[in-house]
């Protein structure tokens, strides 16, 4: 049986994003530097989307890795 | 053609191949309880992709947020933070609901409570304060149908037919093909949106300025506090966007018809893989705010924010774009409509009425019960929307604050095993409560802080608390244990 708890690792990887689009928003909310046309605040959440799901899909393969049946636990 | 016979052809063509997709997505299939609900727990990635998308963009989504990128501003971003949140939070909490779903055959929210909590007064609870916050949710959809379809069809249909035509037909496809459906209209929907997005976020600039950095730049330099938090409000800054970041994200996978997906998925895996995929569809919103930060520019002054997205399109497309727009918003109105009409009729009929009115009701006598409660769902939500008034919206909020409250209960259900029922009842009360007063007296933002968020705290400390004064968890009938009956 697997353990329904995802791993500390994956935890820490999901906290990533919350960090970089929520609790750090007064270090980015500004316009300058425009980025790609972008203002900064937009520049930054766009990369933060791509990376989120980035995040996600290491934690994705960390989590499957630990499923696999009659593979020992880290 | 008249441009408005051309627009029309194009919505009424939209919204009837959409229709017939859905009813030829779910032919031939035995339609009983667990089918209807929850598609018999069969879906895989692609269909449990296209439902939650199908859910996620709302009229709120379209319209909303490129509304409030032109009434509001810099705020609007907080929408690109939470729902790639709400997805990172998917990816953790949707596989344990998941398991306990198949486990223990639920196909609702309140059915994860009862089972979970063992106390039928809590899920009946849970059922009514879902039913309560969806039916407002149902009416703005309707009520959206009807905005779009009338300026997209330059005023030929007006508000309340299309609002009837919308209903009436998806009332027949729930009926006919529940879950199923809904997820099959979602792929016309979807695609469209997905163009339409794209072409009115690249193209608006494009005629207008010359290009989104152009754009941008002459909107800041016109308005210069426009694109910051706080923008054009006064309260909305960046403690209120923490907060209502924080309470969205949480909160999103607490709607009861967004919950329910969850039960569709064929395994846990294949929610694991949308969660890692769906951040990168909320891209799509990033073109839809260029629309709304270019109407600011372009058709100043509109007394509705959310006309803004209709209002710049009539300015820059062709009539027969125009009617693609309004095809695809019709949809994007009916298919979250579907869901949630789906969602309350099944809560009423399986979590409200058997188990308090008639208990010895048969699975296919609740299917049949929740089938005709879709249908007076339907005419309700539709006498309230053609007379209904502005107070839907902020009914809504309340709503969010509302089916947010059922976080802790599902969270330390899910990985705590001390989680009593006093405890996650009484947080549960307090939170509901404490969410409605502060809204309804006005008092959101609290000391900057979204009130939702501040009943949220309130409730997870009470039902902590609580948990942790009230009898030993082992008392539970459900309870997780280490002969892990539950898990």
């Amino acid at each position: 049986m697997p353990d329904r708890k995802p791993s500390a690792g994956s935890l820490l990887l999901g906290l990533i994003p919350f960090v970089a689009m929520c609790f750090t928003v007064p270090l980015w909310d500004r316009i300058d530097p425009m980025l790609l046309g972008l203002p900064f605040n937009l520049f930054w959440l766009i990369v933060w989307i791509v990376l989120s799901s980035l995040c996600l899909a290491i934690a994705y393969r960390r989590e499957s890795g630990r499923r696999k049946p009659g593979e020992p636990r880290p | 053609m008249s441009a408005t016979a051309v627009s029309l052809a194009a919505i009424l063509l939209i919204v009837a191949g959409g229709t017939a997709i859905g009813f030829l997505g779910a032919a031939r299939r035995r339609m009983n309880l667990e089918e209807w609900t929850v598609g018999g727990r069969g879906f895989g990635v692609a269909l449990v992709f296209l439902l939650t998308a199908g859910e996620v963009y709302t009229t709120f989504a379209f319209l909303g947020a490129s509304g409030w990128a032109y009434s509001r501003g810099g705020p609007t971003l907080y929408i690109l933070a939470y729902l790639t949140l709400a997805y990172v939070v998917s990816f953790f909490l949707l596989p344990a609901i998941w398991e306990a779903g198949h486990r223990h055959g639920m196909q609702t929210q309140s059915d994860f409570f009862g089972t979970r909590y063992g106390n039928r007064y809590l899920a009946a609870f849970v059922s009514l304060v879902g039913i309560a916050s969806l039916v407002p949710y149902l009416d703005l959809q309707l009520t959206g149908v009807g905005i779009i379809v009338q300026v997209a069809s330059f005023g030929a249909i007006g508000r309340t037919p299309a609002m009837a035509a919308a209903t009436v037909l998806l009332v027949a496809f729930v009926f006919a093909g529940g879950v199923r459906a809904v997820a099959w209209v979602s792929v016309v929907k979807d695609a469209l949106v997905l163009l339409a997005a794209i072409a009115i976020g690249i193209g608006v600039p494009l005629i207008h300025f010359g290009g989104i950095g152009a754009m941008f730049a002459a909107l800041a330099h016109a308005h210069p506090r426009h694109l910051t938090m706080p923008g054009a409000t006064t309260g909305l800054g960046h403690a209120w966007y923490v907060s209502t970041v924080l309470l969205t994200a949480l909160g999103f996978y607490m709607w009861p018809n967004v919950f329910a997906a969850t039960f569709t998925a064929r395994s846990a895996d294949a929610l694991r893989r949308n969660a890692v995929l769906m951040p990168l569809y909320s891209l799509v919103l990033v073109f839809i705010f260029f629309a709304g930060f270019a109407a600011v520019l372009i058709v100043p002054g509109l007394a509705d924010g959310d006309l803004a997205l209709l209002a710049v399109v009539r300015r820059t497309f062709p009539p027969w774009f125009l009617g693609v727009v309004g095809g695809a918003g019709a949809l994007t109105a009916m298919v979250p409509a579907a869901i949630q009409i789906l969602t309350a009729a099944t809560l009423f009929a399986k979590n409200l009425f058997r188990p308090l009115v008639d208990p010895a009701l048969s699975d296919d006598q609740v299917a049949r019960l929740a089938r005709a409660t879709v249908v007076v769902l339907g005419l309700l939500s539709l006498a309230l929307a053609a007379f209904g008034s502005t107070t839907l919206v902020s009914l809504l909020l309340v709503g969010y604050a509302g089916v947010t409250q059922f976080f802790p209960g599902v969270v330390l259900g899910l990985f705590w095993r001390r989680a009593t029922t006093p405890g996650v009842f009484a947080g549960l009360i307090a939170g509901v409560g404490a969410a409605v007063l502060l809204m309804l007296m006005r008092h959101d933002p609290v000391f900057g802080l979204n009130a939702g968020f501040v009943a949220l705290c309130l409730n997870f400390l009470i039902a902590v608390a609580v948990s942790l004064l009230s009898a030993t968890a082992a008392d539970s009938p459900a309870a997780p244990s280490r002969s892990r009956a539950w898990s």
